[in-house]
């Protein structure tokens, strides 16, 4: 039966139903038996494959491409390159207000930017016979000289740039010199990171084919109304006869937008008339996939004894490539943790011959938190005041840039809450006293903050005669549990019990809505399910009787989105670590970690503290593991690959534990905020800190490699 | 294609057996999912980094992207389509579902088929690299999530689901800690409906 009764008031955190119970995943069976099917996994008749061919080059132009050969070759099908692919159109802005990656814009002159550019696409009957034409296809280049070598003080850099979110790049005030000047305590060092990739454990994939006249694609990606509109904007189409699914994706962490090989695919689809599947190889993702860009980063801070902060500068330096200009920026999380009479910010990027660098987890905060929960860690060290009290002394009341209130800010109650359970108070803060046997042990903590928002949706609610309901949103679930999240909220908006929900998502025939990224696909979807909902209770209300093919209504949180007060909204978090490090190998371990997030309404504790884990141990592999390093000589990658890159493993991650404090968003229907991201933010400045409270060394350079600590023992610089 | 670039192999897959013609490259991994529709085995490197492929040869866990199809036969070979006893799930998958051992689930079959032999390797006896005594006599060591880590450490998860797996692992076996059912508000959190 369909109940009719009004609910209680939308956004109240004490309605007792769904959100805020731990639920197991809705596709979980499927999950654990194998039988979720991901992109490249979806049976077609008559499917042919794709393998793309990679540059060698770093920069140049290419010759020619040699296919008469390959052409020959069993199975082979076509060669795709630059001399017979069709035109793309690639001057438009996605509806996430980014233009679209380079590498999408594919086979469209003879210019080479980057070691692993695609040149060329062979496409056989199977995968065998596909890659070994891929890989006889000789190509021949005119190479000319490259740069690939990223330093804090490259000349080439262009300031002023717009970031993606129309934030201004440079951010001034006060006089920054005099502060500095009459400052008794002053921190002034520079902080780098290195090259990092996403390495979703799922390759990326596609098959796209033409059906019934409209371009059907079967892709794994983090937003299939953003991947619909780009490829049809790529290959200016009609916007209703294109079809993006991506049921299941096997993790996305910034990295699964259009990219090289759904082009190829599409194009590929189009030359032979049948379905082409393209799916990376783990290497080519290293090449093709995005990555964070490496960052240099200039702290200065100047305080007085008691640590109040007369001045704050953080000025990010990041490589982009030739093609396009993508900051990551880093000085944003000081455009909202602390404030100082002089206080400025600062985003550069210095154009290189590489791929272009692109969003992954927490971009700007991941590397920003590093150096500026670093340099407050300094500054407590120099003060000699504890680093938690010294946050506290720096705690804003309104945003140090805009001057705006914030939603809700309980940074110092995840440091309070965080402290109690970690034992904070035991510790003594003098640093490298502590041994047992070869280890030196030290704990450190840092604070975690990123930006909460929504961005408009729309969705599609039934009531079905049967008395279940059925939600459409063309939402994904890229590993968050938003699916099961979204039955929650479903359930709740209803006053039904989740399991007369069934939520069906990842199809861009669904309508628009936000993708999966910037912590913002949860807040964004549950809040047009919420809009719906409450208009599905008023039909229901009056009309009893449900038609065979239910009653279904839709909603657009345009206006009501675009009614939000202009406010600073974040979630915040507290991070903490306890580290082992023997000076004798240079080996760090990670003994326990804890993390203490203010992130909103908790939809499903059970998978809300599986994100919140996941980006800490994100943080641990940032600060210990995680280096791409590119030869100079060849402008790629030394050892991109699984083995070459090294990401956390099962014994790097000891005991994790994650916690939350309430704190509902009161501007948002269900009280959400986001916590995709704010997990691994602080997690490597805590790990950088208890190395420096364990060891008396200081490291600004990630990741803290043995020869890095070795070094420090010996004292060398570290 | 050329006859002697293929051959026509039998294999024997969760019980049942298969007879096909591979190109003498297909390694057992593309056999699984590109010829016989059997894609729980996931492709996450292809050079046997990564552990999402992980399949069980005669009880053992093996990496089926390096493994040969053609090489395979002979052998008793056990996916993720065939741990599961019919409906009921293994206790292992059972207790990846409850305690949230995964988030996007494309290393997740991969890490279960690892576990599954794992508990078999500790229960024979087998120690590993953090395992204090090592005698042949020595009796098995305590399955600790020390131990737990070191054995499953073939198995890479992006997503950083690591802390649940070792937790769901643990369940499993039968060994779950106490320290680790008491962490206070996220157990309290968790208490999952299933």
């Amino acid at each position: 039966m369909t109940t009719t009764t009004p609910g209680t008031a939308a956004g109240s955190t004490t309605a007792p139903g769904a959100v805020g119970t731990a639920h197991t995943r809705v596709e979980g069976r499927d999950k654990v038996t194998g039988t979720a099917r991901y992109a490249g996994e979806i049976p077609f008749t008559e499917l042919a494959h794709g393998w793309l061919v990679l540059s060698t080059i770093a920069r140049g132009r290419i010759r020619s491409v040699d296919d008469t050969t390959v052409l020959a070759m069993p199975g082979v099908l076509t060669v795709l390159h630059h001399g017979n692919a069709p035109r793309v159109e690639g001057d438009f802005t996605s509806m996430i207000g980014v233009p679209p990656d380079p590498s999408a814009l594919l086979f469209q002159h003879d210019r080479v930017p980057h070691v692993g550019w695609p040149v060329a696409l062979v496409v056989a009957e199977t995968s065998e016979q596909a890659r070994e034409a891929a890989e006889s296809l000789v190509v021949h280049y005119e190479r000319e000289t490259h740069d690939v070598a990223f330093r804090s003080d490259h000349r080439d850099d262009r300031t002023n740039l717009p970031t993606a979110g129309d934030e201004a790049d440079v951010t001034d005030k006060g006089d920054m010199a005099a502060e500095l000047a009459a400052s008794p305590v002053v921190v002034d060092e520079e902080y780098t990171t290195p090259e990092e990739h996403h390495t979703t454990m799922e390759p990326h994939a596609v098959t796209a084919r033409w059906e019934d006249g409209r371009l059907d694609v079967v892709d794994s990606n983090q937003g299939t109304t953003w991947v619909a509109g780009e490829l049809t904007q790529l290959f200016s189409l009609d916007p209703a006869s294109v079809r993006v699914r991506s049921e299941h994706v096997g993790g996305g962490f910034g990295s699964k937008r259009v990219r090289a090989h759904q082009v190829a695919a599409v194009m590929a689809a189009s030359a032979l008339e049948r379905p082409v599947r393209v799916v990376l190889t783990r290497r080519q993702t290293f090449a093709l996939g995005g990555y964070r860009s490496p960052t240099a980063q200039r702290l200065r801070l100047g305080a007085g004894t008691d640590g109040r902060l007369r001045a704050l500068e953080h000025d990010s330096l990041n490589q982009t490539s030739t093609m396009d200009t993508f900051v990551e920026p880093s000085a944003g999380a000081t455009r909202v943790m602390y404030d100082a009479e002089a206080h400025r910010t600062a985003n550069r990027a210095v154009p290189l011959d590489v791929p272009t660098p692109t969003f992954m987890r927490a971009p700007g905060e991941a590397p920003g938190s590093f150096a500026l929960e670093s340099a407050l860690d300094e500054l407590a060290e120099r003060c000699g005041i504890d680093p938690i009290e010294l946050r506290v002394r720096n705690e804003p009341e309104r945003g140090p840039v805009s001057g705006l209130p914030f939603g809700s800010r309980n940074l110092l109650a995840c440091f309070r809450e965080g402290a109690e359970q970690f034992g904070w108070a035991e510790r003594d803060p003098r640093p490298g006293t502590r041994r047992e046997g070869r280890w030196l042990l030290g704990t450190g903590t840092a604070g975690a903050s990123f930006p909460s928002g929504a961005v408009p949706s729309t969705a599609a609610l039934t009531a079905e005669p049967d008395g279940s309901f059925t939600t459409r949103i063309a939402a994904a679930d890229i590993g968050t549990g938003a699916r099961t999240a979204l039955t929650l909220v479903t359930a709740d908006a209803l006053e039904v019990p989740p399991e007369r929900v069934r939520v069906r998502i990842a199809d861009s025939d669904f309508g628009p809505a936000m993708i999966a990224g910037g912590s913002m696909g949860t807040r964004s979807w549950a809040w047009a399910v919420t809009a719906a909902a409450g208009e599905l209770r008023e039909r229901l209300a009056l009309n009893a009787d449900i038609p065979p093919e239910g009653i279904t209504v839709r909603s657009d949180t345009t206006e009501a989105i675009g009614g939000l007060s202009a406010k600073e909204r974040h979630s915040f978090g507290a991070q903490f670590a306890e580290v082992a490090v023997d000076t004798g190998s240079g080996e760090v371990r990670v003994r326990r970690m804890l993390g203490v997030f203010a992130a909103g309404r908790i939809v499903n504790p059970l998978t809300a503290r599986s994100q919140f884990l996941g980006g800490m141990t994100w943080g641990l592999s940032m600060a210990l593991h995680e280096e791409a390093t590119r030869d100079e000589n060849t402008g790629g990658l030394v050892g991109g690959d699984l083995a070459g890159y090294h990401i956390a493993s099962h014994a790097d991650v000891p005991s994790m534990e994650a916690h939350w404090v309430d704190d509902p968003d009161p501007d948002d229907p269900v009280g959400i905020k986001g916590i995709g991201e704010v997990g691994i933010v602080g997690a490597a400045a805590a790990v950088a800190n208890a190395v420096w409270h364990a060891t008396g060394v200081r490291h600004r350079d990630l990741p803290i490699r043995p020869d890095r600590v070795l070094s420090a023992a010996d004292g060398r610089e570290a | 294609m050329a006859p002697s670039s293929s051959s026509a192999v039998t294999l024997r897959i969760n019980g049942e057996t298969h007879t096909l013609t591979v190109d003498h490259r297909t390694t057992l991994l593309d056999a699984l999912r590109e010829r016989l529709d059997m894609t729980g085995s996931k492709k996450g490197c292809d050079h046997g980094q990564c552990g999402a492929c992980t399949v069980l040869l005669d009880g053992r866990r093996t990496v089926s992207c390096l493994q040969l199809a053609v090489a395979a036969e002979g052998r008793e070979i056990t996916t993720i389509e065939g741990v599961a006893d019919g409906e009921q799930l293994h206790p292992v998958q059972q207790a990846f579902l409850e305690r949230d051992g995964y988030q996007c689930g494309y290393c997740t079959p991969g890490q279960i088929c690892s576990a599954v032999a794992m508990l078999a390797e500790h229960e024979a006896g087998w120690p590993s690299a953090v395992t204090g005594d090592v005698r042949p006599e020595a009796a098995p060591p305590p399955l600790s999530d020390e131990e737990i880590r070191e054995r499953m450490s073939g198995n890479l998860c992006r997503c950083g689901a690591y802390v649940s797996i070792v937790r769901a692992v643990s369940q499993a076996a039968g060994t779950e800690t106490k320290a680790a059912n008491a962490s206070g508000v996220e157990a309290r959190d968790t208490e999952a409906r299933v």
